[in-house]
């Protein structure tokens, strides 16, 4: 009951905020935070840590770019294009990856992405370093002209709700019950009768889609798709935001991106960015973070909040 | 009653027009100048904080008021990722109503802002990047490119050293479009002044550790090594080339993308002999020492090509809102464009319309630590090239503002 009040709050602050603030400051928050939940629900929820993400990330990026200015078709084909590319890609990383475990599990997903990157670094439809430019907006379902920013928010707002909201479904459904025991304890699961890998991979292929989504997405949003969202760094960087929010909690991956984009954002161009730069003061926030409160923002939120209802 | 009518008649005529100028002129009633550049990774040493200097300095000696309005100045760390330059012009433009959009180091983000500046009319006055491609098939209208550009080190370096006698090369190349077609630029002007390419070597991007490459290349017997790359690759190829004693074996360096900053820090001792093309020097004549001792003075470093050239261009565009009594994108490049340049910076400088400042570069060899007589003096300017021979001629250009005849 707590959690339909909380969601109904926020998704009424997320209705009003493009008043408030710079809507495309908003709608790239969200596609982190669509990309960090996507990254979440691999490692909060199947306990499986892949340090690749970037690729999907950034396939989709590069893929929903070329497939709008390229080939010219609508907005929405571009974002399941892309999806569907970053999904391909998953089932092709996450079939290999999954035969190992924790360290060699997160090694080989870091060589495969390490791949997609050189790959894209030479293939001629990205563009290399310079990135893929000048990608339309265009019109949702051909009705919504979406060089309006506040048109394009409405509609970055709308996928990331089907995005959150297929993720919560999956964490609450008997498949993310198992999921979290495989999590838990990997061998009881396979002795209870269930093939662990195929649970994996679909959680795998899941989580690499609904990357993709983000990324399609943040490519229709900046008009750009980058090199530097294939890169490792971005993988490394989903990962900050998750834990900085609260691994394993639904919410947290939201926090923790808009956190840290905020904080990109806010140091690029503050005072305090000419004296310590924005990535110096991000690797502290990581470093307090992983000493001072290891549940996350939401974590140590909801945590608190359990500790005093229980004593009230 | 005759009288008051024709009073009251140029009364209003008087209002309107003023009505009018007012509507086309400085919007906002602020000239605000947006600097995006590189303030804490790899280039901010060749542009970021002294380009912030730069800039400041600018706005100091117009008095901080041009057309009779304050100049704002913002800055942001772009840390050369394209998606932060392009959210953050973005904002800029609507939010902040920033007129210009000034420096961007490296392509992606220069490009990425040029789209942004396509949509919204905004001034782009770009120094740090550097491919041709911003005023080749990408130019727009009101994007000019101030300091340098690929084609032109490349040309500039690879013709003057072949006229040089170094007739044979072999090139270093980082493994990526840049570094390939760099090396592409580079072997056409080489082989059309009648030199040879003996071969070439692709390295990894980004690359810390040369020597096998630099070992292939001296076993190729080639005159010119040419480093087909840049930033840290440059200045490691140069470190290994040092080690294996290339310059002292009687071959030659030449680097394709190298600023006095990269000299700078690996030193005379290490960089000595290397051949380079470059914009700007501060040793060149009294205007640009005049300039670049007052930089000195508030920075402790010479300014690089980009950093002079982010103060000229500002230069160039206040006058030309001065001159033109707005700060509209357009109607100010319009006007820019139509101003020769000339100043401590640029010699013989002219705006092409495809936004291209073309202007003098210098051919230049960095000299050995012996011949170096007080700190910074690090070059010995070997040639002018005139601005026409070290810039893509207009005739092979593929920028749609070109009106071919």
């Amino acid at each position: 009951m707590y959690q339909k009040a909380l969601y109904t709050a926020l998704l009424l602050l997320g209705l009003v905020a493009p008043y408030a603030i710079y809507p495309v400051f908003l709608m790239k928050v969200l596609c982190f935070a669509l990309f960090a939940c996507a990254f979440n629900l691999l490692l909060g929820f199947a306990g499986l840590l892949s340090f690749g993400h970037a690729a999907f990330f950034g396939l989709a990026g590069y893929v929903c770019g070329h497939v709008l200015k390229v080939w010219g078709l609508p907005t929405e084909l571009g974002l399941i294009v892309g999806t569907l590319a970053a999904g391909a890609l998953g089932l092709a990383v996450g079939a290999l990856a999954i035969r190992r475990q924790g360290i060699y599990f997160a090694m080989i997903t870091l060589a495969l992405s390490q791949m997609v990157y050189f790959f894209f670094l030479q293939a001629p439809f990205t563009g290399g370093e310079n990135g893929l430019q000048g990608v339309p907006r265009g019109h949702f379902l051909g009705v919504v002209d979406l060089r309006s920013d506040l048109a394009l928010y409405y509609v970055v707002l709308a996928v990331f709700v089907a995005g959150f909201w297929l993720v919560q479904r999956t964490v609450d459904s008997p498949f993310g019950q198992v999921l979290k025991a495989i999590r838990e304890n990997e061998p009881r699961a396979i002795s209870l009768g269930y093939e662990v890998d195929r649970y994996k991979l679909v959680a795998f292929v899941l989580s690499a889609s609904l990357a993709g989504l983000a990324g399609a997405l943040k490519s229709v949003v900046l008009q750009l798709a980058s090199l530097g969202d294939a890169h490792w760094h971005m993988s490394g960087e989903v990962v900050l935001m998750t834990l900085l929010g609260g691994m394993g909690t639904i919410l947290g991956p939201v926090v923790g991106a808009a956190t840290v984009v905020t904080l990109q954002n806010y140091l690029a161009s503050s005072p305090i960015g000419s004296y310590v730069p924005a990535p110096v003061v991000l690797g502290v926030i990581f470093v307090l973070c992983v000493l001072a409160f290891r549940r996350g923002i939401v974590g140590e939120l909801a945590a608190l909040v359990r500790k005093n209802l229980n004593l009230g | 009653m005759h009288f008051a009518r024709t009073l009251a008649a140029t009364a209003v005529t008087v209002a309107l027009t003023a009505g009018a100028a007012a509507h086309a002129a400085i919007s906002d009633d602020a000239v605000k100048i947006g600097i995006l550049t590189d303030l804490s990774g790899t280039y901010s040493d060749l542009a970021g904080p002294g380009v912030v200097v730069a800039a400041e300095m600018a706005i100091a000696d117009v008095g901080g008021k041009v057309a009779g309005k304050p100049v704002v100045l913002l800055k942001a760390d772009h840390q050369n990722k394209a998606d932060i330059a392009a959210n953050k012009a973005r904002e800029w433009g609507d939010v902040e109503k920033v007129d210009a959009y000034v420096d961007l180091v490296t392509t992606s983000t220069a490009l990425a802002v040029m789209e942004i500046a396509k949509q919204n009319q905004k001034v782009v006055l770009i120094s740090g990047a550097g491919s041709s491609r911003i005023t080749n098939e990408d130019c727009n209208p009101t994007t000019v490119h101030w300091t340098y550009d690929t084609y032109a080190l490349a040309k500039g370096t690879g013709s003057a050293v072949v006229k040089e006698g170094g007739k044979t090369w072999f090139f270093l190349t980082a493994d990526y479009a840049f570094g390939q077609n760099l090396q592409k630029d580079v072997a056409a002007v080489v082989e059309a002044n009648g030199g040879k390419v003996l071969g070439a070597v692709k390295h990894p991007f980004p690359a810390s550790d040369f020597s096998s490459f630099i070992l292939q290349a001296q076993a190729s017997g080639a005159q010119v090594i040419g480093l087909a790359n840049a930033g840290s690759d440059t200045t490691n190829a140069i470190k290994a080339a040092n080690e294996f004693g290339v310059v002292q074996g009687g071959q030659k360096l030449a680097g394709l993308l190298v600023f006095i900053s990269d000299v700078h820090s690996l030193g005379l001792p290490v960089a000595q002999g290397l051949t380079l093309t470059t914009g700007f020097y501060w040793d060149y004549d009294d205007k640009t020492r005049e300039w670049s001792k007052r930089f000195f003075d508030k920075t402790g470093k010479m300014p690089t090509m980009v950093q002079a050239g982010v103060y000229s261009s500002l230069m160039h565009y206040f006058k030309a809102i001065e001159a033109t009594g707005s700060d509209d994108g357009p109607t100010v490049v319009k006007k820019m464009k139509e101003t020769p340049v000339e100043d401590f910076f640029a010699r013989n400088g002219k705006i092409r319309e495809d936004g291209r400042m073309v202007h003098d570069m210098y051919l230049a060899e960095v000299k050995k630590p012996a011949e170096s007589k007080a700190p910074w003096d690090y070059y010995k300017i070997l040639r002018v090239i005139p601005g026409d021979e070290a810039y893509l001629p207009l005739a092979e250009s593929k920028c749609p503002l070109v009106k071919k005849s």
